[in-house]
């Protein structure tokens, strides 16, 4: 799924996947500070948002 | 293989006559020309209804899902593939099917044929890799090699890797073809340069979801699309609502398409939603050497666990 995102042009570093179990917290806190700072040295995804409704 | 049609008709008849199937799965004459339609016999009589020409690209495997009765099917590389899937996948039992392989040439695709001639065409034979089209301003003659469905002339499995009979002996198989140059070529691009062939590449769609409606891997009761709680995406002409039903759809076809050409032979706007179908067939390939519809006895690359599967994506 990773792949195909990428394939269609969604930045690689807004696509993570992790398996993180509860009692894996540093685990947890090290992974989320990763992907926040990849996260915003990309910048906000403007693409997703809908600018406004279209009428067909 | 316009030849195979007196050979069709005579199995049809003989099937029917010594009540082996109940009804016969093939192709007639449409009423416009390069749109063979599929064609259900249940009577020996009307098996001369049926015929075989290079505008039978329809998946056949379509018509089988959750069926009761015994039939037959005739069925191309492509088509037999996906009949494996819908036995893999419980939509239908193997001992209901007589299978009749039909070696294949590839298929035609209508639009490069209209695109070729600029002109009413009127009628389309073919003989010898040769495709004659009739139209209103005259006869053109073109190599049928030109005028080939994509997915045809990159095609590594032309003949039927499951089959009861075989109407003829097997074609050669295409080994010289790179079936994902054109995957390949998206892959070198930037994200940006492919967000913009994908919007470039969508932007006609006006979701009428035919894709989904040819597509024999498509058989789920209510498609997500339709679905309203919850519901999973936009109905809109959205370019986001567009992109995320061909995500979505090219998803639910990963390790199980044959790219048999359906979905972008029905889309009325030609859009080749099977860039994102390849994608898939590709990195099922690579990464766990899996080629949908080979054969009954392995699971789906995406249906199993093995402890050696790829998983670098996992943090």
């Amino acid at each position: 799924m990773k792949k195909l995102l990428e394939h269609m042009g969604v930045e690689a570093d807004r696509i993570h996947f992790s398996w993180i179990s509860s009692a894996e917290s540093t685990k947890f806190v090290s992974v989320v500070s990763e992907i926040s700072a990849k996260v915003k040295a990309i910048g906000p995804n403007q693409r997703f948002v809908k600018q406004e409704a279209k009428v067909a | 293989m316009t030849g195979y049609t007196q050979k069709i008709r005579e199995t049809a008849k003989r099937l029917l006559e010594s009540c082996q199937v109940e009804m016969v799965i093939g192709f007639r004459q449409g009423t416009v020309p390069m749109m063979s339609e599929p064609c259900f016999v249940r009577k020996p009589a009307d098996a001369d209804q049926l015929i075989w020409d290079s505008h039978c690209g329809i998946n056949l495997a379509n018509y089988l899902t959750d069926r009761k009765e015994k039939i037959a099917v005739f069925a191309k590389g492509c088509d037999s593939r996906n009949i494996v899937n819908h036995i893999v996948e419980n939509k239908i039992k193997r001992e209901q099917l007589t299978i009749i392989g039909v070696p294949c040439l590839g298929m035609i695709d209508k639009r490069k044929v209209a695109a070729a001639v600029h002109s009413e065409i009127l009628s389309v034979t073919e003989s010898d890799g040769k495709v004659v089209v009739k139209c209103a301003a005259g006869e053109t003659t073109l190599n049928k090699a030109e005028v080939l469905q994509s997915n045809c002339s990159v095609c590594r499995h032309r003949n039927p890797v499951i089959h009861d009979e075989l109407l003829a002996d097997p074609v050669p198989e295409q080994s010289d073809v790179d079936p994902y140059a054109d995957v390949r070529a998206i892959e070198a691009m930037s994200s940006e340069e492919k967000w913009k062939y994908f919007d470039d590449l969508l932007a006609p769609c006006i979701r009428c979801y035919a894709c989904r409606n040819a597509c024999p891997l498509c058989y789920c009761p209510t498609c997500f699309v339709d679905e309203s709680k919850p519901q999973w995406l936009g109905k809109s002409q959205d370019a986001m609502d567009i992109r995320t039903f061909h995500f979505l759809r090219a998803y639910h076809c990963a390790g199980r398409c044959t790219d048999c050409g359906a979905c972008e032979r029905a889309c009325p706007v030609g859009i080749n939603m099977r860039t994102l179908t390849k994608k898939l067939n590709k990195d099922c390939l690579e990464l766990y050497d899996w080629e949908a519809g080979m054969s009954l006895d392995t699971r789906p690359a995406l249906d199993i666990y093995k402890s050696n599967d790829p998983e670098e994506f996992i943090k």
